[in-house]
């Protein structure tokens, strides 16, 4: 059983495309990263397995279940962080965890304390008193207090400070050694490459790719670094991308010919080359390119 | 349960004022009566030379010199109007203050089903409803036993019963209005209860616009009628109850198949 499955899963508002022809599968205790520029249907994708919206055509399965008939079900197993924190601003944070919890009929207080000390939160506080950082804290209790299944993650770490996003990844990764399936949307790559096993890229409203992050960062191209009074552009080199010139260095990406790309440097004057794998964020870019 | 007690706490201040204030000037007319019903022959004399005005208001059936015609008069546009208000309130923002709060995507993301949360909201702009009016009507009591009229029950009784079904409905039909809005309408609840009023107004001043007493739920409360029939118009209340059923129906099968944008 797959902890996440869509099959052409489609959502149109109106005549605006949201998303199109989904089919994502997200395999139980998986760290799963979806990546995708603003706009692309990340968070559409989302608020559709949530049952925020309805989909237009096609159908997905959430630990099993249907997300239109099983709705309160799949709720109850899941635990959601949206990208923008918003709660009843004239509550007090305890009140808004305690309320989160009573919504799902269990007693989270020792797990919400817990999450509040390693978050460092003061729960006395109104939430219209509350920063962004802090809001999402509160969102982060709320979506991790009951222990889900799936924890799905909208942008989870804007507005935290670098040390606390690092503690949040930590309960995120002790989680998923405790079983629970991490969905995280995010265009911050590094992240997702650093914590995610699995990825997939969507743009405007398509999957255009899924697969392990350590294949994602393995294709044909690769990041050429050329330094070397000698470097001069053009450089007689089809399938360049992403040509960056800082004084006497010149960096691109290249997916062509090794053997092409090799006699037209033995023709330069170069004083150091380097030959890498690209990092996620580059191949990100390739495919928006 | 948890819902209902989280739209009640979220709504108790604006509750405590609409009350306290509805409740104050009831029992400061009801206190003052004494004082005016020496010069009621003379006011309910000019009242009967007015024509269309005390029509439109019920006074020229009412006598001032009574306590319950004074009475009619001012609860119909205190607790009347002042209720109406505050149904239209509760009403119009039931639903729809999740979603310009932006707090409807933390409700609906929890195992907790759309008909349950229209269910639960519905439930708690009743109890609002009726805390306020039970208020109300304790602070009516204690204001008459404080002047000492003796006044008949069953008229009075009877005319507090009466508004509070028109504040059921006014906020049945808002509330139904709420499942289609994307942000609070205040304006458009207030809006629609001041319509209601003058609407019955003008169903006072000729016989050609009586039929506007159907779409407005101050038709029946009207005060004049309840006093000397000692009933509710039957005709009026069950057109009532078709709109609040409408409204109601509205903002369920609304708002259980709404997507919610943000």
């Amino acid at each position: 059983m797959d902890a996440i499955k869509t099959a052409s899963l489609t959502k149109y508002y109106g005549k605006s495309r949201g998303i199109i022809d989904l089919n994502l599968t997200v395999a139980q205790g998986d760290f799963f990263g979806f990546i995708g520029p603003n706009g692309a249907g990340k968070s559409t994708t989302i608020r559709t397995l949530l049952g925020l919206t309805a989909p237009s055509d096609g159908s997905a399965q959430i630990l099993g279940m249907d997300i239109s008939r099983q709705k309160e079900e799949i709720l109850s197993h899941v635990g959601y962080m949206p990208s923008e924190a918003s709660f009843y601003r004239n509550m007090r944070v305890r009140d808004v965890i305690t309320f989160s919890a009573g919504l799902r009929h269990k007693d989270c207080r020792a797990e919400a304390g817990r999450l509040c000390e390693r978050l460092e939160l003061d729960v006395n506080k109104k939430i219209r008193e509350l920063s962004l950082g802090n809001r999402k804290k509160v969102s982060i209790i709320c979506a991790l207090q009951h222990m889900p299944r799936l924890c799905i993650l909208d942008e989870p770490t804007s507005g935290l400070d670098p040390l606390m996003q690092r503690e949040f990844y930590s309960i995120l990764e002790e989680r998923n050694k405790e079983g629970a399936t991490i969905f995280v949307s995010s265009h911050i790559l590094s992240e997702v490459q650093r914590y995610c096993r699995h990825a997939a890229v969507i743009r405007e409203g398509r999957l255009l790719v899924s697969d392990s992050t350590q294949s994602l960062g393995h294709t044909d191209t690769k990041r050429v670094r050329l330094r070397g009074a000698g470097v001069k552009l053009p450089l007689e080199l089809p399938a360049m991308k992403d040509v960056q010139t800082d004084g006497d260095s010149v960096s691109f990406l290249y997916s062509g010919s090794p053997k092409e790309l090799l006699n037209v440097l033995a023709g330069l004057n170069l004083t150091d080359v380097s030959i890498t794998e690209p990092d996620l964020e580059e191949i990100f870019m390739h495919y928006y390119g | 349960m948890v819902m209902i007690k989280h739209e009640v706490r979220q709504g108790r201040m604006t509750l405590l004022i609409w009350t306290m204030v509805i409740a104050f000037m009831l029992a400061l007319c009801i206190l003052i009566y004494p004082e005016m019903e020496t010069q009621m022959g003379d006011v309910s004399s000019m009242f009967a030379e007015m024509g269309g005005f005390s029509a439109a208001f019920g006074m020229d059936r009412l006598n001032f010199g009574e306590f319950m015609g004074f009475f009619g008069v001012e609860c119909g546009n205190i607790l009347g109007l002042g209720g109406a208000f505050f149904a239209a309130l509760l009403g119009i923002s039931a639903l729809a203050k999740e979603e310009k709060e932006q707090t409807a995507e933390f409700l609906l993301t929890h195992p907790v089903s759309r008909r349950e949360i229209v269910g639960k909201k519905l439930v708690s702009v009743l109890i609002q409803i009726l805390l306020l009016n039970l208020f109300v009507a304790a602070v009516t009591a204690a204001s008459i036993c404080a002047i000492g009229e003796e006044p008949d029950i069953r008229p009075l009784y009877l005319l507090l019963l009466a508004y509070l079904i028109l504040q059921v409905e006014v906020a049945s039909v808002c509330f139904g209005i709420s499942a289609f809005l994307n942000h609070g309408g205040p304006g458009i609840g207030l809006g629609m209860a001041a319509l209601l009023y003058f609407l019955n107004i003008i169903a006072n001043l000729t016989e050609q616009a009586k039929f506007l007493k159907y779409l407005t739920p101050f038709g029946y409360t009207e005060s004049a009628d309840i006093i000397a029939d000692e009933c509710l118009d039957v005709k009026y209340l069950s057109v009532g109850l078709v709109f609040t059923v409408i409204g109601i129906g509205a903002g369920f099968c609304r708002y259980c198949r709404k997507d919610i944008l943000s």
